[in-house]
């Protein structure tokens, strides 16, 4: 939607400067025409490298409709002592008479890594009281991240972002004993971890969950976290004991032990996948049955083998929500709460080699 | 937040945490399905449900209706469709894998063979999925042949499957008058249980429909005053600013209190007045619902006169653009008694609203489009102030407005600045949109899923139903015998004249 953006900006400024000349704009423009209102859904910090600022730039722009209503980036410059603003207020360039036009407001503050410990001072007053406010780091700067930890409700994480996935599980557990964590690895596992419980929902083959005795899940060379995840959901969720897996050259290798048998774990490296999260994964129960899904055009492609002799394939119906999807949907999962993904990190670290 | 474990949670331990609990595989054949309802609705719905992952993760379509076709132009009209009317851009590989198997059986919904093959199509994907299938039959045809459709799958032996659930849907109206809502109820429970049928009420599905229930009883703020002792009056309007269109077949045979009252306005008035249930459950809160319809005191041939209004727009001016009145658009018989605007008082007789008018108006060609509920609280017993110069203190009013702009607005008595104390009325005001980054989803999205789900919560029960019309029934009987011409109001405007004598003491229509 093309708007009209109200800009003001400053050079060696101060916070109070910045959330005085935010006020004022709002309210001059609230005066000029009624029918725009201030959107109060979130505020989003983002600390970004002032290099890869604009890529960042360009992710938000993307999130479709899922955008926070206060964005506060943080442009970090090496040697960079003063503080530089600008801020912005987006109008939706048509309002029609009775109706209303949120406006979103962005605040850049380029800041020096000298302001990072204690980026608080400078993000506090810029945040809208009141409102939820969520983290998000892509380009790593925990010290800034824990000095806003007291601030903030939420962060906002991708645990396939860390090089190393054993790296990722500690950070995500170590965060997420102070702040609620929004992971966007696990946000990628939703439709699969969706499509399992409802592979498993019939009554007459929830018993199988159960029999589960082998798990294989197929991941991008870069995403070892997003399996780990999953298949901490799956041992959270079942109960399973779990010990750590052994590590292959690529390939993590091991067994969780549930009430009636083991249940074989592997994850796999697919270099065939071109896009970060899942690939596939594979269940087979002491009954014969064995499962899998995969990524295929227009969903996931279902397989069913029974030991009997039984086969079917299906696709399950749903569109790949890409990237920026999962940008979006981090940002409005920052409103929710889902009580699952920390006993799946417990479980996921408890798989670490 | 603590998780129960497995043990304690004989159901599937592994939906906790989703948002969207899992459907079962399921088969839905719609009747009508080359109709307007479902090119322009139910087929999107279905393509944004599958965009979305939310289908079950077997879902078969069978669609039947009266113009002859293969499966093949089926599909190719069915994308055409969802083409043109879904609210996102279809992603061409997920609508080609929606529709890649669906089929199509054409004939007249008396003939035996269209449930033959029904069966014959059913049976297939069942075979093909290597299990029995949910199956929903969705009504979308026009309410005459509802009857003659449930009457058929009972006699086909297609409202029972050993191993899967068999559901119903049944758009509105659910019958034109009491006696046909109770023959209907009568046809579908002939074959069906309760628990398997679901009458569609749109409205139902609109979040905004449902914030009214979570206003009420997720803020303590308002309990202590809702009722009779705080509250003065409570007004419902639905108004539209927009003619009858191209509907005047369907809509001359209606006509407003049938289109919109009987069903849409008694619910926001059930949303309103109803007790807290206990659990969010679907028949706890249909309960509650039915014990406020009972309530209401009903309307008698002597009493219509005075509790109803009804007229038609006449030429008018909307928006600067001169429009025709109801008697000259298109299709519209020149001596129609149809009302195109409806108002009506009523009682809820019981402890808590005994003595609160409850308003309710609907019109088309009205100022403006707007649907909205105005709670009047009574006025501050005594007031201090000296009142001269000012617009002066009114009663506190809550509104919320279901649209065009979803929000909840409370006017209150604030001093003017000066000198003086001075007081004049002031809003404050929320907007759902300000705090909500999500788009509503379209209300046929929620109520298929729903419906396929098995959850009833969002749909109209049988003596609910029922309960609407013996309100209504002797208002729509009493004016169907009294000749017209009926009385007019421009087009463009607050509507007749005549309804403000339903208003007691010295209240007025709030303005539309």
């Amino acid at each position: 939607m093309p708007t009209i953006d109200t800009v003001w900006s400053a050079r060696d400024t101060n916070p109070g400067d910045i959330d005085a000349a935010l006020r004022a704009a709002l309210s001059q423009i609230h005066h000029e025409n009624t029918g725009y209102v201030p959107a109060r859904v979130l505020n989003l910090i983002c600390i970004v490298d002032k290099a890869y600022a604009g890529e960042v730039a360009n992710r938000l722009r993307r999130v479709g409709r899922y955008h926070p209503s206060r964005t506060i980036v943080c442009s970090v410059e090496p040697g960079r002592t003063k503080l530089d603003a600008v801020a912005t207020i987006a109008a939706p360039s048509e309002v029609r008479h009775g109706d209303i036009g949120l406006l979103r407001e962005t605040v850049v503050v380029e800041v020096g890594d000298q302001h990072l410990q204690h980026l608080d001072r400078i993000v506090d007053p810029l945040v809208v009281t009141d409102l939820l406010t969520c983290v998000w780091s892509p380009h790593g700067h925990p010290e800034a991240v824990d000095s806003l930890l007291d601030l903030a409700q939420i962060v906002l994480i991708d645990s396939v972002d860390e090089p190393h996935p054993n790296d990722a599980i500690h950070r995500a557990r170590e965060l997420s004993k102070k702040v609620y964590v929004v992971d966007l690895a696990w946000l990628r596992s939703t439709p699969w971890r969706e499509r399992i419980a409802a592979t498993f929902d019939p009554e007459h083959l929830r018993p199988d969950l159960r029999t589960i005795s082998s798990v294989t899940i197929r991941h991008h060379p870069d995403s070892a976290a997003a399996a780990l995840l999953l298949i901490g959901w799956l041992a959270s969720r079942l109960e399973w004991r779990t010990t750590p897996l052994m590590q292959g050259r690529s390939v993590w290798e091991g067994s969780a032990h549930a009430r009636r048998q083991d249940v074989k774990i592997r994850l796999e490296p697919d270099p065939t996948l071109g896009v970060r999260g899942l690939a596939g994964l594979t269940l087979e129960t002491a009954s014969g049955r064995h499962f899998s899904l995969d990524r295929g055009p227009g969903g996931l492609r279902a397989r069913y083998r029974h030991k009997r002799g039984t086969e079917r394939e299906w696709t399950v119906l749903g569109a790949s929500r890409g990237e920026s999807g999962i940008l979006g949907e981090g940002i409005r999962q920052a409103l929710l709460r889902d009580p699952t993904y920390g006993p799946a990190l417990e479980a996921a670290e408890t798989l670490l080699p | 937040m603590t998780i129960q474990p497995l043990h304690e949670t004989p159901d599937n331990p592994l939906i906790a945490g989703l948002e969207r609990l899992p459907v079962h595989p399921t088969t839905l054949v719609i009747f009508g399905a080359t109709g307007d309802l479902a090119r322009r609705k139910l087929l999107p719905a279905i393509y944004n449900l599958a965009h979305e992952g939310a289908l079950p993760e077997r879902f078969n379509l069978i669609g039947s209706s009266r113009s002859d076709m293969s499966d093949e132009a089926f599909a190719t009209q069915a994308a055409e469709a969802i083409r043109q009317f879904s609210r996102r851009e279809p992603d061409e590989t997920v609508l080609k894998e929606l529709l890649a198997n669906v089929r199509y059986v054409s004939g007249t919904f008396d003939q035996d063979g269209v449930y033959d093959h029904i069966k014959v199509g059913l049976d297939a994907f069942d075979e093909q999925a290597g299990q029995p299938l949910n199956r929903a039959f969705y009504l979308s045809t026009a309410p005459e042949f509802f009857p003659i459709i449930v009457g058929q799958l009972g006699a086909h032996g297609l409202t029972h499957h050993d191993g899967a659930e068999v559901r119903a849907v049944i758009e509105k109206p659910f019958g034109t008058t009491l006696a046909e809502a109770r023959e209907l109820n009568h046809r579908v429970l002939s074959v069906f249980d309760e628990k398997q049928v679901f009458r569609i009420d749109h409205y139902l599905g609109k979040e905004t429909v449902q914030n009214v229930m979570a206003f009420r009883f997720a803020n303590g703020l308002f309990e202590p005053v809702w009722n009779r002792n705080y509250i003065d009056r409570v007004e419902i309007t639905a108004a539209e600013d927009l003619g009858i269109g191209t509907r005047a077949g369907y809509y001359d045979n209606a006509g407003a209190l049938r289109d919109l009252v009987q069903n849409h306005m008694l619910q926001l008035l059930c949303h309103v007045a109803m007790e807290p249930p206990v659990h969010f459950e679907a028949d706890e809160i249909r309960d509650e619902k039915v014990k406020v319809l009972r309530s209401v005191i009903k309307p008698t041939a002597d009493t219509v006169d005075d509790i109803a209004v009804r007229a038609q727009y006449g030429p008018g001016t909307v928006g600067g653009d001169s429009v025709p009145g109801y008697l000259q658009e298109e299709g519209v018989p020149p001596d129609s008694n149809t009302e195109t605007y409806a108002a009506i008082r009523l009682e809820i007789d019981n402890w808590r609203w005994a003595g609160v008018p409850f308003y309710l108006r609907t019109g088309k060609r009205l100022a403006r489009k707007v649907t909205e509920i105005a709670i009047t609280l009574k006025p501050v017993p005594h007031l201090a102030f000296q009142q001269d110069g000012s617009v002066g203190v009114r009663p506190n009013q809550l509104i919320l407005t279901m649209q065009p702009n979803e929000g909840v607005s409370l006017s209150l008595g604030a001093k003017i600045p000066g000198s003086r104390m001075r007081i004049r009325p002031v809003n404050m005001e929320f907007l759902y949109g300000t705090s909500f980054m999500s788009q509503s989803p379209e209300a046929y999205e929620r109520l298929i899923l729903d419906a396929m789900r098995g959850d009833a919560t969002l749909f109209t029960r049988n003596d609910e139903v029922e309960a609407q019309w013996e309100i209504c029934d002797p208002i729509v009987s009493k004016w169907e015998a009294m000749p017209g011409p009926l009385p007019q109001y421009e087009a463009g405007t607050q509507g007749p004249a005549e309804a403000d004598r339903l208003l007691e003491g010295d209240a007025h229509w709030r303005a539309i």
